[in-house]
């Protein structure tokens, strides 16, 4: 059969149509189906209150403060080194086979899973730092999971403020570091942001790195030090799924709720600083 | 009475890479006059200039020889202090290039770095750079605004006040007007004889009118080399160099 110009134009159009539809599709089923089912857990109670009943009542407020320190502490040791490497190789290093084999590496980093990391973890920081499981070395763990997507996504937003920029604070008398804090890095900042939400989002949400490292089965209380373990929302989702006989099936969905809504605003957070950033940036 | 030149330069040679792009220029500049540089593109008249607040030195496999004196000091002297000698010796550049800030950040932004001012006397160098720069009646009651939002003729001369706000000896201008239409040239080169009452300005220029018009020296590059220095008068008038007669006339370039 031999079609026309114009019928194979509209097949086409029909088939990377339906492509689309059916990557949007799930993605709505699913968030619908769990924000739904979940609904009726979901209470003041449910967020603020300790497990009971073998978890089987009451709320999941440890698992919420538990992800929220992991989040916070993931941050505050992976932005540093993370902002630090991105500097170094975008306005300190020369093109040479040192920084290439370094982002090289960094791709590597980035593909690696995320049990992998936490094999890695354990090994680490759990039994050779004699850290035990705990917050401290989970945040380690998950930090040398995020490290990658911050350093290429802050060199990226480094690299794209205009070299023009530099030229002139250096021809007017400004050092290197004078020019990268008061010029390049205010004017990256949005991107860095934007990577930097992404890659705690990411850790946020993951299980194998934590489960190794610091989370806890269950633990009714707030941790008291960053020695201590911690319950955190993906990995109870995990347990209260599949180690806990008799669990009501909309805790379970309730807890889903939660973690995803903790995940959505984060990368909506992230989605208005990046179309903010487009608006306001006249480069 | 004889001035000292502000810089004096001898048998300065160029090199990026294998390719010699300046040729034994010797030259003196004196203070608080205009110096144009003429020649074609490529003849190493904008890398003469560069050599002048060493901004040639972030180029990587480049090599520089000779020596330039400003005002007695050997700026390639190993124990020169390159950040100083760039607030000293600014440079303007072909395209306007203000930051995406506001006028009056435009303007503090080289105090803040340096961290020479602040407060009210930091408002008074603005405004003061501004003056200097013949903006400050156009902006004085929309220096919040974006610099962006300024023509370009503005931004042009708002990127010289914002050189100005480092109280610098030196000017250097690389073809500072040729992104301009003649209105805001015309006002570039006003500002720049005002300028030399106070600073010493060297400025590369394609255009042969823009030499003939403001500066008081004019020196002629040709494939690296310096042809021909003297009065622009003497250079426009009575040019002893063939060359830089055929330049001059339009006969070639």
């Amino acid at each position: 059969m031999h079609l026309s110009r114009y019928q194979t134009e509209r097949i086409a159009f029909m088939v990377i149509g339906s492509a689309t539809l059916l990557t949007v599709a799930p993605i709505i089923i699913v968030i619908s189906a769990i924000f739904i089912s979940g609904a009726e857990a979901i209470s003041w109670e449910f967020i603020v209150e300790m497990p009971r009943d073998g978890m089987r009542a009451g709320g999941i407020w440890p698992a919420i403060v538990g992800t929220t320190y992991l989040a916070i502490g993931t941050g505050l040791i992976s932005v540093p080194l993370g902002l630090g490497a991105a500097i170094y190789l975008s306005e300190y290093a020369r093109e040479s086979a040192w920084t290439r084999t370094i982002r090289v590496a960094i791709v590597n980093l980035a593909g690696i899973p995320s049990v992998v990391y936490g094999l890695f973890g354990l090994g680490l920081f759990v039994l050779f730092l004699k850290l035990g499981s705990s917050i401290i070395a989970a945040c380690l763990t998950l930090s040398i999971m995020t490290l990658p997507v911050i350093i290429s996504t802050a060199e990226e937003a480094l690299r794209a403020v205009p070299q023009s920029f530099r030229v002139v604070s250096i021809g007017m008398g400004g050092t290197r570091w004078q020019t990268i804090r008061r010029i390049v890095l205010p004017q990256a900042m949005p991107g860095i942001l934007t990577g930097v939400i992404l890659g705690l989002n990411r850790a946020a949400g993951e299980t194998a790195p934590i489960l190794f490292t610091g989370a806890a089965f269950f633990l009714p209380r707030l941790p008291s030090s960053i020695f201590d373990q911690t319950m955190a929302l993906p990995y109870h989702l995990f347990v209260i799924s599949t180690q806990v006989p008799g669990m009501p099936l909309q805790i379970q969905y309730g807890t889903a709720s939660v973690l995803l809504v903790f995940v959505l605003t984060m990368n909506i957070l992230a989605a208005s600083v990046r179309s903010w950033q487009r608006r306001k940036r006249q480069w | 009475m004889t001035l000292q030149p502000t810089f004096q330069i001898e048998m300065l040679n160029f090199h990026y890479g294998a390719t010699q792009a300046l040729h034994n220029v010797s030259i003196d500049i004196m203070p608080r006059e205009i110096t144009a540089l003429i020649g074609p593109s490529g003849c190493g008249k904008s890398t003469f200039l560069r050599c002048l607040n060493r901004m040639n030195d972030t180029i990587p496999d480049t090599e520089i020889s000779g020596r330039i004196r400003l005002e007695g000091r050997d700026i390639y002297a190993p124990d020169a202090d390159t950040t100083e000698l760039r607030q000293r010796v600014g440079l303007v550049f072909q395209r306007p290039n203000p930051f995406p800030q506001s006028i009056f950040d435009n303007v503090a932004f080289g105090p803040r770095v340096l961290g020479t001012v602040s407060g009210r006397n930091l408002q008074e160098l603005v405004e003061d750079s501004l003056r200097g720069a013949a903006l400050w009646d156009e902006v004085a009651t929309t220096l919040t605004s974006p610099a962006l939002s300024l023509s370009l003729g503005q931004q042009q001369r708002l990127c010289i006040a914002r050189l100005l706000a480092v109280k610098p000896d030196v000017i250097l201008m690389d073809e500072p007007c040729s992104a301009l239409d003649p209105i805001a040239t015309t006002k570039v080169e006003e500002l720049m004889r005002q300028l030399k009452e106070q600073y010493t300005i060297v400025v590369v220029t394609h255009s042969m009118q823009q030499a003939a018009r403001v500066s008081d020296k004019t020196g002629f590059f040709w494939l690296g080399e310096l042809v021909e220095f003297d009065e622009t008068n003497t250079i426009f008038t009575r040019p002893t160099v063939q060359r830089t007669e055929e330049y001059i006339t339009g006969r070639f370039g």
